[in-house]
C-alpha cells in the first residue's frame, strides 16, 4: 500500500449516495483518479432462468420486476419479441396507449435522474422540485394504471387496460402541469454559472469512445450520434406521430442533462399527439393470440436510458427455450472507465451517477475471461470428466 | 426495557439497506422525503451509516452475494434495532423464491418486526407502517 499509484478509494456497496448496492474502486493518484474498476452482482437475481420456466403471459409480469424504474420498458421489449416471433399486428389503439406509457415512463425516470443529479452536485432544490413534477405523472400513472410504479399495460397482443376518453383533459392539464416545470429546469440548468462551473468539459466521452463502448441513449445522443430505435425502427405508435431526435455535441455530463431535458419535451409532444389520436381511433384494446409458433423473436424498445432489447426462442410450447435480455445499462455503465479517468475524486461520483446507471436492469450473468480462455459448456464437461478420471485413478 | 423502547416513540434514524430490489421500493422511498409526503416533518431522517440508525428498512429479495452483507449491516446497527421488510420482495420474495441466486425472504436472515407488503408499497403504506409501529410501542410502554 505504500505505493503511490496503488491508492485506492472504496464507494459502496453500501453506500449513502447510491439508492443500489454496487462497488466502485477507484484508483487515485493524488486527487485524480487513474482508473475504476466495477463490481456488480449484487442485484443478480437470474431473471432469465426464471422465464424459462414461466409462460409467455407470465413472463411481462416477471420482466416487470427487472427493474421498477424502467418497468414499461422490459415488458415492451418483451411483447414486441413475442408480437415479432409470432407476427402478431397489435390495434391502432393498443399501439397509442403503448407509446403514451412509454413516453409517461420516460418523463418519471428522466426527471428522476435530474432530481439526483441534482443531489450529487449539492443542489437539493433542484432534486426537490424535480421530484415535486415528478408526482404529476406519478398521480397520472395511478389514474390510468392502478399503481404509481409497474404498471402492467403491457400484453402480448395489446394492452390490459384501456385509457378512458373522459380522463383525456384530465392528463392533459396534468402534463401542462409538467411542462411549466420542464421550463424552469431548462432555465436552471442552462442559466445557473455554479451548474455549468460542475458539469461541462466534466467526464467527456467522444463519438469515437461511444462506437468503442457502443453506448446507447442520451449517453450516445449526447456526444452527437444521432441513434433512436423509435426513429430508426418505429413500433407501436412511433411511426404515426411528429417528433425529432434531440442530440447534443459536448459529450460532457451537461450536455447529457441538456438532451434529457430536450427530450422530456419531445416527450410531452408525443403524448399530446397520441391522446388526440386516441380520441378518434376506437376499437379493440388486444388481439385473441392462441398459440405462439416454434422460432425466434427480437424486441427493441428505446427505454430512458438507451435501446432495451429482448430475444426470445420458442419450440412452440407456451414457455420460450431461451429468452434474453440485454438492457441499455449494460453497455452505458462501462463506459465509465472512459469518462472517469483524469477526474477529480469530487467530480467522480456524479460522472459515475452521469450515465444513468440502472444496475438491476444491468444483472445478467458476465463470463469473466480473465485467464484468456474461455470457458465454455463442453469445457467444463471435459474438465469435470477428468476430475472423475483421476479420481478413479487414485483408486477413492 | 421499558425505557428503550419509548425512545422509539420519538425521532427515528432510518437507514435504507437495499438487497436486489428492482429499485421500485427504493425510489418509493425517496419518494417519502421529497415534498410531497416528506417524513421529515414527523422526526423521521434518512441516515448515511448503519451504526446511527434506529430503524433498518431492507427491500428486495436476498440474494447470494448480498446475504452476508446485509448480516453485517444489522450486527453494526445499535440494538435494539427496528427492521421492516419493505415491499413484497422482502416479505415473501414473490417471483424471485424460484431463483437459483436468492437465499429466502428477509426474516429467515435477520429478524424482522414490521412487514410491509405491496409491490412496490405507496408512500403513504411505509409512513403508515411504522407509525402503526410506534403505535404499539407507545401502547406498550
Amino acid at each position: 500500500m505504500t505505493d503511490k499509484n496503488k491508492n485506492f478509494i472504496p464507494i459502496g456497496p453500501y453506500h449513502p449516495l447510491q439508492e443500489e448496492p454496487e462497488y466502485f474502486r477507484l484508483h487515485v493518484e493524488g486527487e485524480i483518479v487513474k482508473s475504476v474498476d466495477i463490481e456488480l452482482g449484487y442485484i443478480h437475481r437470474g431473471t432469465e432462468k426464471i422465464s424459462e420456466n414461466k409462460h409467455f403471459d407470465q413472463g411481462v409480469f416477471l420482466v416487470e420486476r427487472i427493474c421498477g424504474i424502467c418497468s414499461t420498458s422490459h415488458p415492451l421489449a418483451f411483447v414486441n419479441a413475442v408480437e415479432n416471433l409470432a407476427r402478431i399486428e397489435i390495434p391502432d389503439r393498443a399501439k397509442l396507449i403503448r407509446c403514451v406509457v412509454g413516453e409517461m415512463e420516460r418523463i418519471h425516470s428522466h426527471l428522476l435522474w435530474l432530481g439526483l443529479a441534482g443531489h450529487f452536485i449539492g443542489y437539493n432544490t433542484v432534486w426537490m422540485w424535480s421530484w415535486k413534477y415528478r408526482e404529476y405523472i406519478l398521480e397520472v400513472f395511478e389514474k390510468v394504471t392502478g399503481n404509481r410504479q409497474h404498471y402492467a399495460m403491457m400484453k402480448i397482443g395489446g394492452v390490459r387496460r384501456d385509457i378512458a376518453n373522459d380522463d383525456i383533459p384530465w392528463i392533459e392539464t396534468n402534463i401542462d402541469e409538467i411542462e411549466k416545470g420542464l421550463e424552469l429546469f431548462l432555465k436552471a440548468i442552462t442559466e445557473d454559472p455554479v451548474i455549468h462551473a460542475r458539469t461541462k468539459g466534466v467526464g467527456v466521452l467522444t463519438k469515437e469512445d461511444i462506437k468503442d463502448y457502443c453506448a446507447v441513449g442520451p449517453v450516445a445522443r449526447a456526444s452527437g450520434i444521432d441513434m433512436d430505435v423509435r426513429k430508426d425502427t418505429p413500433y407501436a405508435a412511433y411511426g404515426m406521430v411528429d417528433w425529432k431526435v434531440c442530440t447534443c455535441d459536448s459529450g460532457d455530463i451537461y450536455g447529457k442533462a441538456v438532451v434529457r431535458i430536450l427530450e422530456l419535451f419531445e416527450s410531452l409532444k408525443i403524448i399530446r399527439q397520441c391522446l388526440g389520436h386516441m380520441r378518434n381511433t376506437g376499437g379493440p384494446l388486444d388481439v385473441n393470440v392462441k398459440e405462439i409458433p416454434e422460432g425466434e423473436g427480437i424486441g427493441r424498445h428505446e427505454a430512458p436510458r438507451g435501446e432495451c432489447f429482448h430475444y426470445v426462442r420458442s419450440d412452440k410450447t407456451n414457455r420460450p427455450v431461451r429468452h434474453k435480455i440485454r438492457a441499455p445499462s449494460f453497455v452505458n455503465v462501462a463506459t465509465n472507465q472512459k469518462a472517469v479517468v483524469g477526474s477529480h475524486i469530487s467530480d467522480a461520483l456524479l460522472v459515475l451517477a452521469a450515465v444513468d446507471p440502472c444496475y438491476c436492469c444491468t444483472e445478467r450473468v458476465i463470463v469473466v475471461n480473465k485467464k484468456g480462455k474461455l470457458m465454455k459448456g463442453p469445457d467444463l464437461i471435459k474438465l469435470s470428466q477428468e476430475k472423475t478420471d483421476r479420481i478413479r485413478k487414485k483408486g477413492l | 426495557m421499558q425505557s428503550i423502547d419509548n425512545k422509539f416513540t420519538k425521532s427515528l434514524f432510518v437507514f435504507h439497506a437495499a438487497c436486489s430490489p428492482c429499485n421500485n421500493c427504493d425510489i418509493e422511498i425517496l419518494d417519502c422525503i421529497a415534498p410531497k409526503y416528506d417524513i421529515e416533518r414527523l422526526g423521521m431522517q434518512l441516515v448515511g451509516s448503519p451504526r446511527h440508525a434506529d430503524v433498518l428498512l431492507v427491500t428486495g429479495a436476498v440474494n447470494k452475494k448480498v446475504v452476508h452483507r446485509i448480516k453485517m449491516i444489522y450486527e453494526q446497527t445499535a440494538k435494539p434495532c427496528v427492521v421492516v421488510a419493505v415491499g413484497s420482495c422482502a416479505c415473501s420474495e414473490i417471483i424471485f423464491r424460484e431463483s437459483y441466486n436468492t437465499c429466502g425472504p428477509l426474516d429467515k436472515i435477520i429478524p424482522v418486526d414490521i412487514y410491509i407488503p405491496g409491490c412496490p408499497p405507496r408512500p403513504e403504506a411505509i409512513i403508515a407502517g411504522l407509525a402503526k409501529y410506534i403505535k404499539s410501542r407507545k401502547n406498550a410502554g
